[in-house]
Formats: C-alpha cells, structure tokens, sequence
C-alpha cells in the first residue's frame, strides 16, 4: 500500500518535471517553429541564476519563481535579437546557430562559476509514509507544474494576447496582414520561452548539483518530448510527457534508473517511427 | 566538366603528399595522426550531409561503435586485422538496420535528427552502465565508464608481434585517409552518387524517376557509418583506450561543426574542417584564459550567421573571382544554402 503511493507520486514526479523541463522548448518550438538546442543551457543559467540570488540573501521562492525567469528572460531576449532573428525559417540552421550558442553559454559558466558543483539545500522537508521516505519537494514540483500548464491553457485560450498568439502561430502572414508585427511577438514569445526555460533550471536547482554542462542532461529529454508531443501546444506536451514519464518510471522500478532512462529513449524512437508527426498529430487534432 | 576530373585529382595527389611528407616538421606526429582520424570522420558525415542531405546528429555512435567493437574484438583475437575489418562493418550494418527503420518511415529533417540523436545517446547510456563484471563479450570487460583499456593495437596483417605505432600510425592514417578520399570522390562520379545527390536537391522528384529513394539513403548512410566506423578504429589504435565519452553528444556537435565549418557539399572542407578546428582545440587545450568550448561556441554562431557555406566553397569562388577565368554566376534557384554544393567541389 505504501509502496504504491510511493510509486504513484513518483510517476506523477517524473511526468511533472518533463513538462516543466519541456514547457519553454515546447512555446518556442511550437509557436516559431525554431529548435533552441540552448535550452539546456536556458535552464542551467536560471539554476545558477537561482543559486546566485540565494547566497545573496534572497528568499529561495522569489529567487526561484521571479529573479531566475527575468534574467533568463532577458538573456534569451539578447539571443534572439543578435542571432535568432535572422534564421527564422531555417530550421536546420536555427538548431545548429542555437548548438554553438549552448557551447558559448557552457564556456561562459565555466569561466564564472568554474568547473565545480554548486547546489543549495532542498527548501521543502520531506515526511515518512510507511517504511519509505518521500521527498517533500516532489510536491512542489508536481504543483508548479500543473500551475503551469492551467496558465498557459487559459492565457492562450482566454486572452487577446493569446488570441494573437495562437494566430501568428497558424499565419503569420495573416497576422502581419492585420497589423500585428510578428517580429514584436516571435520576440516576445522567444523571451516567454527563455524565462520557461529559466523557470524550470531554477525549480530543479536544488535537486541535482549544479555544473556548467548540467544542461545536456536536459536537452535531450526536452527535445524528444516536444517532438514526440506534435504541433498542439499543451496537449501534446501533457499526452507524452505523461506516455514518457510512466514508461520511464515503470522501468525505473522494474529494473534500475538506467534502464528507465534507456526505456524512454526506446519508446521515443519507437513513437516517432510509428508517429512521425508526434502524438497530436494523430489524435486529439486541433486541440491546444 | 568530365574534363577536368583527372588534373583536380592529380593536384590532390600531389598536394596530399606534399602535406603528408611536411606535416611532420611542424607538428608533431602524434598531434597529426589524431587529425587526420577526425579528418575522415569529418569526411563521414560529410558524405552523407553534404552529397546524400541526411543530417545525421549521431555520427559519433558510428565513431564509437567503431572504436569499440576493434577494442573487443582485438582483445578477444589478439591481433588486429580482423578486428579492423570487423570495426568497418558493425557500424555499417547498425546503420543499415537504423537507416531501413527511419528511411523506410519517410522520417526526414528534424526527426531524423531526433532519432540519431536519441540512439547515440541510448549507446552512450548504455556503455556507461556496463561498469559490472557480468557485461563481458568474449575476455573483454566492457569496463563501463572507465572504458576498455589494453588491448592489441594495430599490426602488419599476419604478424601480430610487429606493432604499428608513432610515425608508422601516422603513415597508414594519412594512406588511409586518402584512400578514404578517392574513394569518396570515385562514389560520387557513379551514377549512385550522383542520384544520392539528386536525393538531397529534390526527393520527390527523384523518387518519381523511378529510383528507390529509401534503400539508396540507407545505402549512402551506411557507407557513412562504415567511413565512421574505421575513423573510430583507427582512434582506438591511437588512444590505447576506448571510452564511453566516444560516444557523447559533444562528439557529435563537434562533428557537425567541422562540416559546416570547413564546408558542405565539398568532400575537401569536412577534413580540413576537422584537422583545423582539432587543431585549434589542441592550441587553445594550452591555454587557460579563455575557456575552450566558449570558442568553438562563437566559431560555430558567427559561421552559421556569416559564412552558411564554409570556408572551402568561400575560398574556391573567391579565387574563382580573382582568377577570373570562369566567373560565371552559380544557378540562381537552390532551395537553401545549406544544402548547396558541388559534385567535384
């Protein structure tokens, strides 16, 4: 009994950090069809963003919820007006200029931070059910997580600016042809996906012991998970971050961590090959 | 231009040997062999990207695949003439079964991408967690994130006491790169070649040719992994070790970046993409004032943004400019920059 809700959280955990490891890839992606292979680096700049503003006397939740997304915000609104901005429609190219700026910002941490693992203590305690022992901070994430997704739900549904958006994502032309500047709003979206990006590294700071290329253990992960989600924004993220966190956790317990991360991978490529246009390419067409 | 094969081919005989014979003095022959091994795996992925259009962002799965089967199997048969052969064909069939599941799905672009990305990272994975004693092929410890070290390097076939190593090493590489080369450039002249760079300019026109567009990619993908695969066996002669860190996703960057550097489409730019940025990464390695992947980060963003094409189609048009002798303005409508390139570039 104990071990199944000890299993339940922890799959409810790992779906829950793929769509927050997934979100910012997944707004930038979907809405300006450009691959940031920097996101990665995006969230190990808003860990470190996090870890910066706490040694210097910040509150963890404000340096997490607040300073870390700003700054990665604004560093990834810099990105798009020196680089990005000229690429758009050159998918091969946008990934690879994005690849040398993940490069660039590794080089860069390593430079200020230095080769060493920095990290901060878990802000939430954890609490004992049965013989096992759960971390507290779990919940947190599985929290923000579902906040997440609710908000950009009813901020792209509900809102004008949302209206906009969804519409210089099907025609950009359209859009332009009825006065909205799709430069303005690519840029806009480009810093709404960064300070995701940022949001995420920050929450899942305290986890993992932060180094200048922790990024890579993230990108890959993300990037299967968008593409693997298809062109609908929210639901496609949430239908294979679900597939992709259960198959991962399943075999986790099964058998060891590394088989479930080797699992995920497996059933990733699987899915594209049976599914090339990702999930919601399929089902739930026309969704969100 | 059938003319003007036989003089381009000469002058990279000529030049190839000059270099070979010169090298040396400048740098030492350590240094060398490890370019010209990066040299062909430049080479590698620039067949496949830059003639056959299939960006391939695991090529370092092929390099490391490579490496590591010659390292098992040399152990296991304690010479190194049929590790080398088997070290080529491992690659090449593992490409072939991952080139007929993603070909024959009609994946292309991005997804393509994903999935070579994916499988590099599933091996990476999956070597680096074989540290226990009960992962053993053959006598070989697959040693798990400490890699395999120890085993028989390479030898004058049928002689496994005669070792070839240092200066020798260096020789058979060079030899073996400009095999590789010539047999590039002789690829691409067949007609296989030349529908393979049919494929990239236009699938579906060509497909509507009549030519099997999918078995053609899966071919063209596994000569790649095989070119990969020997590079990888070669490393593992020059290293002495082979480990996990083959097989990782800045490999792969890097691979990627020497193509774009040196130039796409060209079979030349790759390899001195490959030698030049090595060897700049082996200057900068001397250095501690400016981190080194901070420069290879800068290198690859100003190339994408200024010089799309590389340095070799930059530098033939510019002297094409200045010579003047056939000035003439390349076609006009290529779909992307990226993808434009010369047969005998």
């Amino acid at each position: 009994m104990d071990l199944s809700f000890v299993i339940l959280v922890e799959i409810f955990y790992a779906i829950a950090s793929l769509a927050l490891i997934s979100a910012g890839l997944a707004v930038v992606f979907g809405m300006m069809k450009v691959i940031n292979l920097a996101h990665g680096e995006f969230m190990m700049m808003g860990g470190y963003a996090t870890i910066t503003a706490v040694n210097l006397g910040i509150n963890v939740f404000v340096a997490m919820l607040i300073v870390a997304p700003l700054i990665v915000g604004v560093i990834g609104l810099v990105v798009e007006r020196l680089v990005i901005r000229h690429l758009y429609g050159r998918l091969v190219d946008t990934m690879l200029a994005t690849w040398g700026l993940s490069l660039f910002f590794i080089g860069m941490a390593t430079m200020i931070f230095g080769n060493t693992t920095t990290s901060i203590t878990t802000p939430i305690t954890g609490f004992a059910v049965g013989n096992y022992q759960i971390n507290g901070y779990n919940f947190f994430i599985i929290f923000v997580s579902v906040a997440l997704m609710i908000s950009m739900y009813v901020l792209l549904k509900t809102t004008r600016l949302g209206l906009i958006a969804r519409g210089t994502m099907q025609r950009s032309d359209i859009a332009a042809a009825l006065g909205y500047s799709p430069d303005r709003i690519y840029m806009a979206t480009f810093f709404c996906g960064s300070a995701l990006s940022g949001l995420a590294g920050a929450i899942l700071a305290p986890l993992v012991g932060l180094v200048p290329t922790s990024g890579g253990a993230y990108i890959a992960k993300a990037f299967i998970t968008v593409i693997a989600g298809g062109p609908s924004l929210i639901t496609g993220l949430i239908s294979s971050s679900g597939l992709f966190g259960v198959v991962n956790q399943i075999f986790t317990f099964g058998i060891s961590p590394v088989f479930g991360e080797m699992a995920l991978l497996v059933i990733a490529v699987l899915l594209l090959r049976l599914l090339p246009e990702g999930v919601t390419g399929k089902f739930f067409k026309g969704k969100m | 231009m059938s003319s003007s094969w036989g003089k381009q081919d000469v002058a990279a005989i000529i030049v190839a040997l000059v270099l070979m014979w010169s090298m040396p003095s400048l740098i030492s022959t350590y240094t060398l062999t490890v370019l010209i091994i990066y040299g062909m795996l430049g080479l590698s992925l620039g067949l496949i990207w830059g003639f056959g259009g299939i960006l391939c962002f695991g090529q370092a799965a092929f390099f490391g695949l490579g490496a590591y089967t010659y390292a098992i199997a040399a152990i296991n048969m304690g010479e190194s003439t049929i590790p080398m052969f088997l070290a080529v064909i491992v690659p090449a069939l593992f490409a072939a079964f991952l080139g007929v599941m993603m070909f024959y799905g009609r994946l292309t672009d991005v997804y393509l991408g994903v999935i070579t990305l994916v499988v590099t990272l599933i091996l990476f994975k999956f070597v680096n967690s074989t540290a226990g004693p009960q992962y053993v092929i053959g006598e070989a410890r697959l040693g798990g994130f400490n890699g395999i070290p120890g085993f028989h390097t390479l030898n004058i076939p049928g002689q496994p006491e005669a070792y070839i190593w240092g200066d020798a090493l260096y020789y058979v590489c060079a030899a073996a790169l400009l095999f590789l080369y010539f047999f590039v450039t002789w690829l691409l002249r067949t007609s296989f070649g030349r529908i393979a760079v049919g494929i990239r300019e236009n699938e579906t026109r060509v497909s509507l040719m009549g030519y099997d567009v999918r078995a053609r990619k899966t071919i063209l993908f596994s000569i790649g992994a095989a070119i990969a695969g020997l590079a990888g066996a070669f490393f593992a002669n020059w290293s002495e070790i082979v480990t996990p860190g083959l097989f990782s996703l800045g490999q792969s960057a890097e691979i990627i970046i020497w193509c774009i550097v040196g130039g796409l489409g060209t079979r030349f730019g790759p390899i001195i993409g490959a030698a030049s940025l090595a060897y700049l990464k082996f200057l900068l390695g001397q250095q501690s004032l400016i981190d080194n992947t901070l420069i290879t980060g800068i290198i690859l963003v100003l190339f994408v943004l200024f010089l799309p094409k590389g340095i070799v189609p930059a530098v033939s048009s510019l002297l094409k400019i200045s010579f003047g002798r056939r000035a003439i303005r390349k076609f006009g409508n290529r779909r992307t920059s990226r993808r434009v390139g010369k047969i005998n570039g």
